[in-house]
């Protein structure tokens, strides 16, 4: 436990001081400490489940305040509680469709016995139809049985201690070791998801490429650097305006990348994205965060790039790995989800130290230098999501997230809030 | 020539204002008229068109209505639908009307061919000074009507035959039918017939589409269509007998119409240089004065622009400087200035190159054995050339150099040598002050009634006018906050940043990404301009349209500070046709980021371009005002305004 905590700390000292670049990156690191976190974690006897979901949640708030700005960990955060209940469920499942099997004749009493305290009696299909509904779109057969969906919901950390109790003892020994051996197998493939997540949306590049088409990106992005690349190795010939994505000037490197692997490739300022927009067939962009509603967090001077697309009707289309889906839905995302980096980025302190000085006069300065982070880049600019899993359009992308994330965990802060 | 069709041509507003408020002046009709009945193309009609006009009236050949060869039958469906289209039908049904429906069967007959007579009208009016046939026929027309030049006579002719007032010279006809309308409206009210006036409007509106179509038009000669306007020359000819006395009067008028058109046809933007067309590239530079070498990785987007190696340019002209004969220092001077971006935006550059040919005009002699005009414009035109080398000029500078040269042309031959230079040096100096020093005064004076207390201003890299606003405004006092927002290469609005926050103005300075993050507390948008296009274009430094779409966007009024002399009657719609391109090695260093080298070594490569692009064209829907020295102005106006100031400009 200790060395956790240590590896915890660790990682929030990074989180707090920006040292790590990327939401990739962090989502990556912050699976592989839950990982070591739930590896770690010892679990009672009985509700293991409801043990590891407390014990992640709490390193989940952690992280999350440590950087709220870098959505990708509470995303993470999130998934990996859904993965605990997600196994936990199919095991429980398992167990009592076992349980059904092996009590064929007196089901009755042996299901009463076994729900006996907050829950109706529930066959093996409607727990297992249940478990469905939180995870995939209802069928056409749940629509017309009218089955509760809000039976799916308490079920979390109880019904995992409840059919434990219930379950033989024999089992016990061999499930608790499979209940965690099954979450850090996912866990592990979420991180192999994120590592490939590139892969698989350049795989989807040829589709959305044609040959002699100039596209436009602003920034750096290493899924945009690959999705053009994919391209560019299936023989398409293709131009790309990189607007260099000022202040931190990612597109220079980007505008390296692509020169080194032979693309046309041409630099351009941020202030001629208008004056070239009208040029270009397709812009592709990288995102930080994509919010439930569709809309992107991006680079500083996305909605700009946008918004130019949009009054020339030229396809906006934003690549993002599925740890980038981040479920909530953005309120004022201009100001509560940026954060305003240093203005030496963008005037010289020697040069004006005079004029920033807080001393003189009435105690304001005269000068203020804004130089934010990101830009909020609304659903409706989007013309087109390309994730891991395929296209999408941005009024889809809460069932997309939905598909991730369990309604339970949207809000991780709010046993810390009340707690406090 | 379908009979039951209502007449197609509508009544021009103007002639039809004039029909309704004087019906009684052209009442009585004609004596002769009904007598014209046979369609006789030859003798009938024209004549007694002509005989209409009385003598003196100073008529132009525009006016002269159309030759009725294909005179139909009357029909009388036809008259009815005549009458119907009309407003002073009732008294064609009077007369009978024979020549009124003929006139308008001519028009109907004329319409399907005013298309194709632009075009007509360019082969005619570029064939005037090569080509025997229309001499020919100008001289049948110079021989009646005495002392009419070759080439007024042609318009004349061409006027006539074509009915439609197809004019020789593309734009001059415009000018023409312009110039005369005002003062050929009271004829029109008394003597005109509706004939006539139909005649009129078709001119105009042939003359309006042969301009239009003949600015770019090059013309191709077709001896067929020479042959055919000689043709109906010779079947014109009694017509010219009765206009004998007309036109001799319309004489002056002529010599007058005529130099005006001179003039409009200088006006008319001349095409650019593109720089793909390599023969035009390869004179050119044998002209050069300075060594140019071409950039390696040019856009490929950009090639008919002039893309140039910058960095061996300045040591060339360094190392050459006492070799620039026919140079004057104060113009090498402020070329070297240009070239080091010394000096920019277009005010300062403009002034600084009008002072720089002041000077030069003053240390001027005419060489011996040749006219001031000539010389001292082919000197002025090399200076030019020299300074465009440095940098091409902006649309502002074009303004003022055709403005010094019009009036270098326009310069009285009585004047001797030091009269002469003292006016054109005037005439500078009154440039300077009245269209640049004075227009910016008032434009701080109309945009400072735009500030309120509590605004929050947001202007975009530097420029001078906004400046003067912005301060201005503090000094009265008015509380507001100003948001510079600025982009590279250039980070101009640190230099503006500078000048404000010495001022004392609260100041936040951001740059051009993060504009739509600090746009929500903006409530004015002031920009400065290099130039506004007839279109409603604001052609200004590249960023502009980002800045002026977001605050579109954001419903934040943009308003756009420009001088009336950098107005141009160019139209653009995108920022490629025509821009300039900048120094593409400042793209890849970041001022003061040392760090930013990841292209260090990689500019040599095929397949990376460095695009440093130096204005762009802001669409007139993102502009809500446009404030200039003669007010403020919606974007829809400022054809209006140029067409004014060019008028103004002319005959001052």
């Amino acid at each position: 436990m200790p060395d956790v905590q240590a590896l915890v700390n660790e990682f929030l000292n990074k989180l707090k001081k920006r040292k790590i670049e990327g939401s990739q990156a962090t989502a990556k690191q912050t699976a592989e400490l839950l990982r070591s976190v739930i590896s770690q974690q010892r679990v009672p006897r009985t509700n293991q489940a409801g043990a590891l979901i407390d014990a992640v949640r709490a390193i989940g708030e952690q992280l999350i305040v440590a950087n709220p700005i870098e959505l990708a960990v509470g995303n993470i955060v999130r998934r990996v509680l859904h993965i605990i209940r997600e196994e936990d469920l199919s095991l429980t499942t398992a167990a009592v469709a076992e349980l059904n099997l092996s009590t064929v004749s007196d089901d009755d009493d042996d299901g009463g016995g076994g729900d006996q305290d907050d829950r109706p009696v529930l066959s093996a299909a409607a727990v297992a139809a249940a478990a469905r509904n939180t995870l995939r779109p209802p069928s056409l057969q749940m629509l017309l049985e009218g089955a509760p969906d809000f039976v799916a919901v308490p079920r979390s950390s109880s019904s995992g201690g409840d059919s434990e109790g219930k379950s033989k003892s024999m089992d016990r020994n061999s499930r608790t070791r499979k209940l965690k051996h099954d979450i850090i197998e996912a866990v592990n493939e979420l991180i192999q998801d994120i590592t490939t997540c590139h892969e698989l949306i350049a795989e989807q590049a040829v589709e959305h490429i044609h040959q002699n088409e100039v596209i436009l990106t602003l920034g750096s992005s290493k899924t945009v650097l690959e999705f053009l690349c994919a391209a560019k190795e299936k023989k398409r010939s293709f131009r790309v305006f990189v607007a260099e994505g000022a202040p931190r000037y990612q597109g220079h490197l980007l505008a390296k990348e692509l020169v080194a692997r032979g693309l046309q490739t041409t630099l351009i300022t941020d202030s001629a994205v208008f004056a070239m927009i009208s040029r270009v067939n397709m812009v592709i962009v990288g995102s930080h965060a994509v919010m439930a509603n569709g809309g992107v967090i991006a680079p500083v001077g996305m909605n700009m790039v946008a918004l130019a697309a949009q009054k020339h009707a030229v396809p906006f289309v934003v690549l993002a790995g599925s740890h980038k889906l981040c479920p909530l839905y953005p309120h004022n995302p201009e100001v509560l989800l940026n954060e305003l980096r240093s203005p030496s980025e963008l005037l010289d302190f020697g040069e004006f130290s005079d004029c920033l000085d807080f001393g003189s006069g009435d105690g304001s300065p005269l000068l203020h230098v804004v130089n934010p982070t990101f830009d909020y880049v609304p659903p409706k600019a989007v013309s087109l999501f390309i994730t891991d899993t395929g296209g999408h359009n941005p009024s889809y992308m809460y069932r997309l997230i939905a598909d991730y994330y369990s309604a339970d965990d949207l809000v991780v802060q709010r046993r810390h809030a009340a707690g406090n | 020539m379908d009979p039951r069709r209502p007449p197609r041509t509508v009544p021009d507003p103007k002639v039809r204002h004039v029909g309704f408020f004087a019906p009684g002046a052209d009442a009585p009709p004609p004596p002769d008229r009904s007598n014209s009945a046979p369609p006789d193309p030859l003798s009938s009609s024209p004549p007694a068109a002509a005989h209409l006009t009385p003598p003196g009236t100073s008529i132009s050949p525009v006016m002269i209505p159309p030759p009725r060869h294909s005179a139909a039958p009357l029909s009388p469906r036809r008259r009815d639908s005549f009458i119907v289209g009309s407003y002073s039908g009732k008294r064609f049904l009077d007369v009978g009307s024979p020549t009124a429906s003929t006139a308008s069967a001519t028009d109907d007959w004329a319409l399907p061919t005013s298309a194709d007579s632009a075009w007509v009208g360019d082969t005619v009016g570029a064939g005037a000074s090569s080509l025997p046939p229309v001499g020919s026929a100008a001289m049948i027309a110079k021989g009646l009507a005495s002392s009419v030049p070759a080439t007024a006579g042609l318009t004349a002719v061409s006027n006539v035959h074509r009915s439609a007032g197809v004019s020789g010279k593309p734009s001059g006809a415009a000018s023409k039918v312009q110039g005369d309308k005002p003062k050929q409206s009271k004829p029109l009210k008394e003597k005109t017939t509706k004939a006539e006036r139909r005649a009129l409007q078709e001119a105009q509106r042939a003359a309006k589409a042969a301009a239009k179509a003949g600015v770019g038009g090059k013309a191709s000669v077709h001896m067929s269509e020479v042959v055919l306007a000689s043709d109906v020359e010779s079947v014109e000819v009694p017509k010219a007998h009765f206009q004998r006395n007309d036109i001799a009067a319309v004489n002056e008028k002529k010599v007058i119409d005529r130099q005006l058109e001179k003039d409009r046809k200088k006006d008319v933007p001349q095409p650019r240089m593109q720089y793909d067309d390599k023969s035009r590239v390869e004179k050119a530079k044998k002209r050069a004065v300075l060594k140019q070498t071409e950039a390696r990785n040019r856009v490929e987007l950009f090639r008919h622009l002039p893309q140039y190696e910058r960095g061996t340019l300045l040591p060339d002209l360094q190392s050459r400087f006492f070799q620039l004969d026919p140079v004057h220092p104060a113009i090498s001077k402020v070329g070297f200035q240009y070239l080091s971006g010394d000096i920019s935006g277009s005010n300062a550059r403009c002034i600084a190159m009008l002072q720089a040919i002041r000077e030069a005009i003053i240390d001027y002699s005419v060489p011996p054995g040749k006219a001031l005009v000539r010389d001292l414009t082919s000197k002025i035109g090399s200076y030019v050339s020299f300074l465009i080398e440095c940098r091409p000029l902006s649309i502002s500078m074009g303004n003022a150099i055709r403005y010094l040269k019009n009036r270098i042309a326009k310069l009285p031959l009585t004047l001797s040598e030091s009269e002469a230079k003292a006016t054109v040096v005037a005439d500078i100096d009154r440039f300077i002050h009245d269209k640049i020093i004075l227009a910016d005064k008032m434009i701080v004076k109309h945009a400072v009634t735009k500030i309120r207390d509590g605004d929050v201003l947001l202007t975009y890299g530097s420029s001078s006018v906004v400046e003067m606003i912005l301060l201005h405004a503090h000094e009265l006092g008015k509380q507001f906050r100003v948001v510079v927002v600025d982009s590279r290469p250039k980070l101009e609005g640190q230099l503006l940043l500078r000048k404000l926050v010495g001022k004392g103005l609260s100041c936040t300075y951001t740059h051009i990404n993060a504009i739509s993050y600090i746009m929500h507390e903006v409530s004015r948008v002031f920009l400065g301009a290099s130039s506004v296009l007839s279109n409603g274009t604001v052609y200004s430094r590249v960023g502009t349209a980002c800045v002026a779409m977001v605050a579109h966007t954001f419903h934040v009024p943009v308003m756009v500070c420009c001088e009336t002399y950098k107005f141009h009657e160019r139209v653009q719609l995108d920022s490629i046709c025509s821009n300039e391109l900048g120094d593409p090695d400042v793209i890849c260093k970041v001022r003061g980021r040392d760090e930013i080298n990841f292209l260090d070594g990689w500019t040599n490569g095929n397949n990376l371009q460095l695009l440093n692009l130096i204005y762009d064209a802001t669409p007139s829907d993102y502009v809500s005002m446009i404030i200039t020295d003669y007010g403020m102005v919606p974007p829809t106006s400022v054809p209006v305004i140029v067409r004014e100031y060019r008028k103004e400009q002319l005959w001052i």
